[in-house]
């Protein structure tokens, strides 16, 4: 769906051009299957470190579910709500975009204010990233995620500012699309931290 | 204020580094007094640190490279001097810090700021010509990876003059390269120059697989691309799936070293092997990387003196997607000895031999091309046939190591580095010189030199098995690597014959200058104005040389592989009459270089610690990034008039010479 919204594009015949917009959605694509690549080698390197404790906590000690199934479903709903903006693209109307975006802001930051609480907690009980393999591996890990998260809501910040001055033409829909992309990524990689991290690490 | 960084990081108190550190200081003065002297800073900015456009890039990714090579020989010679003098107790010229030093530097340098931006330099050349396009996908990103490359080969060399090399060897391993064992900033140096320039790779990755599957000219479909064009997609899926792991790998070491983690450490239930596993799940496919695209240029030089289509194109594409998948599941060939189990070696050692068979169905298709064709004994053809012979001797080898019997007794010896020159050496450096003496002509409308040309192959290769070949007795000797001096005086005539070896290599580099030089001073006599000086066969030899900025006045249409010669069998020139339209260009770009410079900075701050100017750069790198995203005038129409005005010019140069 993403990129069949792309051909109505005025420049949608001349397929040699550089920096087209179907050409930019396909190569986000590309990079996005590289950064699945460094989560892969940091989900690997959890898998591997995940009993190095050195006598510090184990997963089951110190996750707290509730807390982060909060934060799980503020950033599930705000892939949902950038779905609406990418339809409200779709539509035409920028202000709904802008709107939607705005609403997927605030739960990003969300979803980002549990997880600075959940590390400001655990590093100020003494279970920092230095205390152990484990900690150092899930901090990173978690981090990364964070990291990333963060990117994607620097880049909304500057999508509703184009949106602002530039409105919706066939330079700022392909950046739309490519972002709506790096947010369900960012979705996707969670539900996969969210099990393989703190389902999986309260179950042991 | 400074961080880390006092007057003792500068290491005056050795006078190599002196030396050294004067000869680069004076030599970028000299260059820098002369750009300014001859007022050439405008036209250097405006017309190539700027430019978007891939010959260019290709061009300036090779002349780094080529300077880099200097330096990373120097190291060589540097080695092999030592261990020719330092033999039944004598200290030879380098204590053993200073030659961890030098071999790490060499192994560096001569991998990610030599052999990979010639690859990379030639994919930027050729590529986007020979599937008919007028540019790469993203050519801002294309000016960025150049510089974020360049940027990080002078950090590196900045570790000559202020702090130390890493003394870890190439891929710094763990726990040496965690800050219990290596303390100083040598390691860092190697951390952020690797990180910056490895996420230039990756976006030249991202960059020329969207390129050759997106913007191929009309009738070019998959399986009519050059062979080059080939080998680079591959190298390319293995640089956008194996350079994050190094990434992530890096990134995990600095935070060992940074923020006192414990991924890699011996106590803390960190785990060294998970380091030496990570960097060689991307280790195994970088040497891929090297050496697919060498393969392809062979494929082309063969085919094209040999006056004959690729013998076995299909197998040839089918060899090399092959070799790109088993390339994943063979690193721990590596290290057979961390004690994974007899099962776990025996899959690795089984799979590693059958990369072995795409190998050989590449070679046997080389040879198959040559037999009953017209063979011109031409230099890019001499570095093929050394290859053919040289590469296939240290595939041998290498399958020798695969055994992890025999790998038991191998490991750390000298039989290891004998090996990997072997088709280093043997595989890309032969592939580049190749590749750089047959795309010259395209590079810059007059060839090379042929007698120098051939002056340099004969040193290079005879001088290649004088220095290598006693390395393989000596390890059968039990000589173990990465060593400053042997005990054994036994050994020492044979490592003298290594020098003689490392000594004729030395002249064929320098026949290599005398060959530029030479070439430049006649260039009249060497020029090419039809743009296809060898009778080619395919796209890029169907532009003027050097092309037009647009490449293609008139987008090719391709029918079948090698297209370009079976038209000129024909006789027809398509299109000829069709009137000219008007072209779509990106502009230059000041964001590459800017974004760039800032990087580095904020790799020298990180290593330094200099919090501030860290955190400085940081935020220039964002937000001369963002002031590129928020500039939409990043492209232009050529009008047809001009293009009309530039190909009736090159019109007149071809009828004049002929």
């Amino acid at each position: 769906m993403a990129t069949e919204s792309l051909h109505h594009d005025a420049h949608a015949d001349e397929h040699e051009h550089h920096d087209a917009g179907p050409t930019k959605v396909f190569g986000f694509w590309v990079y996005l299957m590289s950064d699945l690549v460094i989560f892969g080698t940091l989900f690997a390197t959890y898998a591997v470190l995940m009993k190095g404790t050195a006598g510090g906590p184990t997963g089951a000690d110190i996750f707290e579910l509730p807390l982060i199934l909060f934060g799980t479903f503020a950033l599930l709903i705000s892939s949902f709500t950038f779905g609406m903006g990418v339809l409200a693209m779709n539509a035409n109307r920028v202000g709904q975009v802008k709107m939607w975006l705005g609403i997927t802001f605030v739960l990003g930051l969300m979803f980002l204010g549990m997880e600075i609480y959940e590390f400001h907690h655990l590093i100020h009980e003494g279970f920092g990233p230095d205390r152990s393999a484990f900690l150092s591996a899930f901090f990173t890990l978690v981090g990364t995620h964070g990291l990333h998260v963060t990117f994607g809501m620097i880049w909304i910040l500057v999508m509703l500012v184009q949106l602002s001055t530039k409105g919706l033409n066939d330079k700022t829909r392909p950046r739309i699309l490519c972002l709506s992309l790096f947010w369900h990524f960012l979705d996707i990689v969670w539900i996969c931290v969210f099990s393989f991290v703190y389902l999986m690490g309260v179950l042991v | 204020m400074f961080g880390k960084l006092t007057l003792e990081a500068i290491p005056y108190h050795e006078p190599i580094l002196v030396i050294a550190g004067l000869v680069g200081i004076l030599g970028g003065a000299a260059l820098l007094g002369a750009l300014t002297y001859f007022r050439k800073w405008g036209w250097l900015w405006n017309e190539w640190f700027t430019s978007v456009d891939h010959k260019k890039l290709g061009i300036m990714y090779f002349i780094v490279a080529l300077i880099m090579l200097l330096r990373g020989f120097a190291d060589a010679l540097m080695m092999r001097v030592q261990q020719a003098i330092a033999a039944g107790g004598s200290a030879g010229i380098l204590p053993p810090d200073h030659y961890d030093q030098i071999f790490t530097a060499h192994g560096v340098i001569m991998i990610f700021f030599v052999a990979m931006p010639m690859v990379i330099g030639l994919m930027n050349l050729v590529v986007p010509l020979q599937i008919g396009a007028r540019d790469v996908a993203f050519p801002f990103l294309n000016n960025l990876s150049f510089w974020l490359f360049a940027v990080s080969a002078l950090l590196i060399n900045i570790s000559l003059f202020v702090g130390e090399f890493a003394t870890t060897g190439w891929l710094a391993y763990a726990p040496l390269s965690g800050i219990e064992y290596s303390p100083g900033v040598g390691v860092d140096y190697w951390i952020w120059a690797l990180q910056i320039s490895g996420i230039g790779t990756t976006l030249t990755g991202i960059n020329f697989f969207v390129t050759i599957l997106k913007m191929r000219t009309k009738g070019m479909t998959l399986f009519r691309m050059p062979i080059f064009t080939w080998t680079s997609l591959c190298a390319n899926v293995l640089i956008i799936a194996s350079f994050p792991i190094l990434t992530a790998t890096i990134a995990m070491l600095t935070l060992d070293r940074y923020l006192g983690m414990n991924f890699f450490t011996n106590d803390m239930g960190g785990n060294v092997m998970m380091y030496v596993n990570l960097i060689w799940a991307w280790g195994h496919p970088e040497v891929y990387i090297l050496i697919l695209p060498a393969f392809g240029v062979f494929s082309e030089v063969i085919a094209t003196f040999a006056r004959k289509r690729l013998f076995g194109y299909h197998t040839m594409v089918w060899a090399t997607i092959a070799i790109t998948v088993l390339s994943f599941i063979v690193w721990l060939h590596h290290f057979f000895t961390m004690g994974a189990g007899a099962n776990v070696n025996a899959f690795f050692g089984i799979m590693t031999m059958i990369i072995a068979i795409p190998t050989g169905v590449k070679v046997f298709n080389w040879l198959f091309t040559i037999f009953r064709g017209r063979l011109e004994l031409t230099s890019p053809v001499l570095w093929t046939l050394g290859f053919i012979i040289t590469f296939t001797i240290g595939g041998m080898t290498g399958v020798m190591l695969a055994l992890p019997a025999a790998n038991f007794v191998l490991h750390n010896s000298l039989f290891v580095i004998a090996h990997f020159h072997n088709v280093i050496v043997g595989g890309v450096v032969f592939g580049m010189m190749a590749g750089l003496t047959y795309w010259f002509p395209k590079a810059f409308g007059f060839k090379l030199d042929e007698k120098w040309g051939k002056r340099s192959f004969w040193c290079w290769i005879i001088g290649f098995y004088v220095a290598f070949m006693p390395l393989y007795v000596l390890s059968f000797y039990g000589a173990a690597r990465r060593m400053n001096s042997y005990p054994n005086a036994e050994w020492q005539p044979w490592f003298i014959v290594a020098l003689i070896g490392a000594l004729l290599i030395a002249a064929g580099i320098a026949c290599t200058l005398i060959q530029f030089y030479v070439s430049v001073r006649n260039r009249d006599k060497y020029a090419d104005v039809t743009g296809d000086p060898w009778d080619g066969r395919t796209l890029e030899w169907a532009t003027s040389s050097p092309p037009a900025f647009y490449n293609f006045a008139r987008l090719p249409v391709v029918g079948d592989i090698d297209s370009f010669w079976s038209q000129k069998q024909r006789g027809n020139e398509q299109l000829d009459d069709a009137p000219y339209t008007d072209i779509h260009m990106p502009r230059n770009t000041v964001a590459g270089p800017i974004i760039s410079v800032f990087a580095m900075i904020f790799g020298f701050a990180m290593v330094w610690h200099i919090w501030w100017l860290a955190g400085f750069s940081a935020i220039g790198m964002l937000v001369s990034f963002l002031m590129r995203v928020s500039n939409d005038d990043i492209d232009y129409y050529v009008p047809a008039a001009e293009v009309e005005r530039i190909e009736r010019a090159h019109q007149q140069r071809v009828e004049a010479q002929a």
